[in-house]
């Protein structure tokens, strides 16, 4: 009976809590809420169905994919070597993970046109020696895509190892298990839902990527144009369709998140 | 339960963080000129929404315009023409839009968000932008259909996209592109940095580019001549100062500095 009361006490929201919690809630929800209102939906399908349209979300599916699976290649260990390893001036390490959110997407893809580019620091030799150039490839659309949703990967995963417990990991240590298998058999299950928090933010952010996307990869269709890169030059011409386009990217992360929450995050009772 | 704390807390300061943006803050005190009918003496804050090809001409036609009337104080919203319009079209504050095409000053004539007849106060041409040095050794049109060229162009929802589509069609030139890009200013950014051997912008781009942009000019464009509207707004909170400052860009004075930059006069 207590344990009841208890439970319908919790239940209560402190008012201080819920009015800017719903505030918050309806500052985030009611933008979408215009984009739906000023649709045009009578001419929903026909936009829907083009081969432009198609070409477009293909590419930024596969794109955002390929780009986070480059995230937790290298961001994985990454926040690993930030939360475990005793590094020197670890601290200007973690802020410096965090540039690429900081910085304005087109000004990323300026540094990485700097960088990687025909005459960049790097891309030049990339070019002169084995004839690779990255910008206006599709490539490009995934280096710059990780470039900007590599951080929300990083500081995701290293906030859940910090707050895991250090004490399974001694215990696996003590019964002999290395290094490499404490870390795929103990720490990795320990954090899961901050990897797939950290997966599913990271992954959002490379399909919405556009200014560094657009200032690295240019813009060339069926190569280099993304949903956001289609929505924004249709936004020039026709707001309609750029509305169009944006349910259409927006519908189709819901139905991923939602899909992997309820795989993935869902705690089992 | 205590492992998603780390994970809120991140995502919280996130959220902090893309809140902490400055506020844009539009002040428009004291707006209205409360001088008598006869000679309106122009005071108070005007907004001035500008094509962004026109940032560095309109910022010294702004100082201009604020040393000879002491009393009024020049705000610019630089941006691409279309998104200006919508903006305006929208109810933001303008006092004058200045658009780098008539079809971006239709948008808002359509509305009646712009109600005055719009002037054009200047023209731009399109010229070939190369990297200094012209390492591809671009001469003319016709290499923009070279497959092996990087080249660089507007995409066609844009006025120099638009622009470039019609000097093709009248050189008979099929462009092999590489990129189309969402403004022209992206376009010589990748000109600038050597990322393309040949991109089409307006001259006035090339001039201000600098040394590290080198302009061809061709005679297909004459066939593109661009024209920019200007036109106070139906809504400006400062409406004699709008005039005014149309009055100025239009004056002989505020003419020389647009053809300093390369515009050419209608």
């Amino acid at each position: 009976m207590t344990g009841r009361a208890r439970a319908a006490r919790r239940g209560r929201l402190p008012v201080v809590l819920a009015v800017p919690a719903l505030i918050g809630l309806a500052f985030l929800i009611v933008p979408l809420a215009g984009l739906l209102v000023r649709a045009p939906w009578t001419s929903l399908g026909e936009q829907l169905f083009s081969e432009a349209v198609g070409q477009a979300l293909l590419l930024s599916v596969v794109c955002a994919s390929l780009a986070t699976l480059v995230c937790l290649v290298l961001g994985v260990p990454l926040a690993w070597l930030l939360a475990r390893a005793n590094l020197p001036g670890r601290g200007v390490l973690r802020a410096l993970v965090t540039v690429p959110l900081v910085l304005p997407p087109v000004v990323g893809g300026v540094a990485l046109l700097l960088v990687l580019g025909r005459r960049g620091i790097i891309g030049e030799h990339l070019d002169a020696w084995f004839g690779i150039s990255l910008p206006f490839t599709t490539a490009g659309v995934v280096i710059a895509e990780a470039f900007v949703a590599m951080p929300f990967l990083v500081i995701s995963v290293e906030g859940a190892l910090r707050g895991a417990d250090p004490r399974f990991e001694e215990a696996a240590a003590t019964l002999g298990a290395s290094r490499w298998y404490t870390f795929r058999r103990v720490t990795l299950p320990s954090i899961a839902p901050g990897l797939v928090a950290g997966t599913v933010l990271c992954w959002a952010r490379a399909l919405g990527e556009f200014g560094a996307t657009i200032t690295f990869a240019g813009n060339f269709p069926g190569k280099t144009t993304t949903m956001p890169l289609a929505v924004y030059l249709a936004l020039e011409t026709d707001p309609g369709a750029a509305i169009v386009l944006s349910i259409v990217l927006l519908l189709l992360s819901v139905v991923v998140l939602v899909s992997l929450r309820d795989r993935w995050i869902s705690t089992p009772s | 339960m205590s492992r998603f704390v780390p994970v809120l807390a991140v995502v919280a300061a996130l959220a902090v963080a893309g809140c902490s943006s400055s506020d844009p803050g539009a002040s428009d005190g004291e707006s209205t000129g409360t001088s008598g009918p006869a000679a309106p003496e122009v005071t108070g804050d005007l907004t001035v929404f500008a094509a962004a090809s026109l940032t560095e001409t309109f910022t010294e036609l702004g100082e201009n315009f604020e040393a000879a009337n002491p009393e009024v104080s020049v705000t610019f919203n630089f941006a691409g023409s279309s998104a200006l319009a919508k903006q305006i079209n929208e109810g933001a504050p303008a006092d004058v839009f200045a658009s780098a095409a008539p079809r971006n000053m239709t948008e808002t004539t359509d509305t009646g968000a712009v109600t005055a007849d719009p002037v054009t106060f200047v023209t731009n041409t399109l010229e070939i932008a190369v990297p200094a040095g012209n390492p591809a050794g671009v001469t003319g049109l016709a290499d923009f259909g070279k497959e092996d060229l990087k080249i660089g162009l507007c995409a066609e929802q844009v006025p120099c996209g638009a622009a470039s589509k019609k000097v093709f069609e009248a050189a008979g030139v099929t462009p092999a592109p590489d990129t189309l890009e969402q403004d022209v200013k992206a376009v010589l950014t990748k000109v600038s940095l050597g990322e393309v051997d040949a991109a089409l912008v307006y001259r006035t781009d090339v001039k201000a580019a600098g040394d590290k942009v080198e302009g061809i000019e061709f005679p297909e464009s004459a066939d593109a001549v661009n024209d920019y509207p200007i036109a106070p707004c139906a809504q400006a909170p400062n409406p004699q100062a709008a005039q005014a400052f149309i009055d100025y860009v239009l004056s002989q004075e505020g003419q020389a500095v647009l053809t300093e930059a390369g515009f050419g006069t209608p």
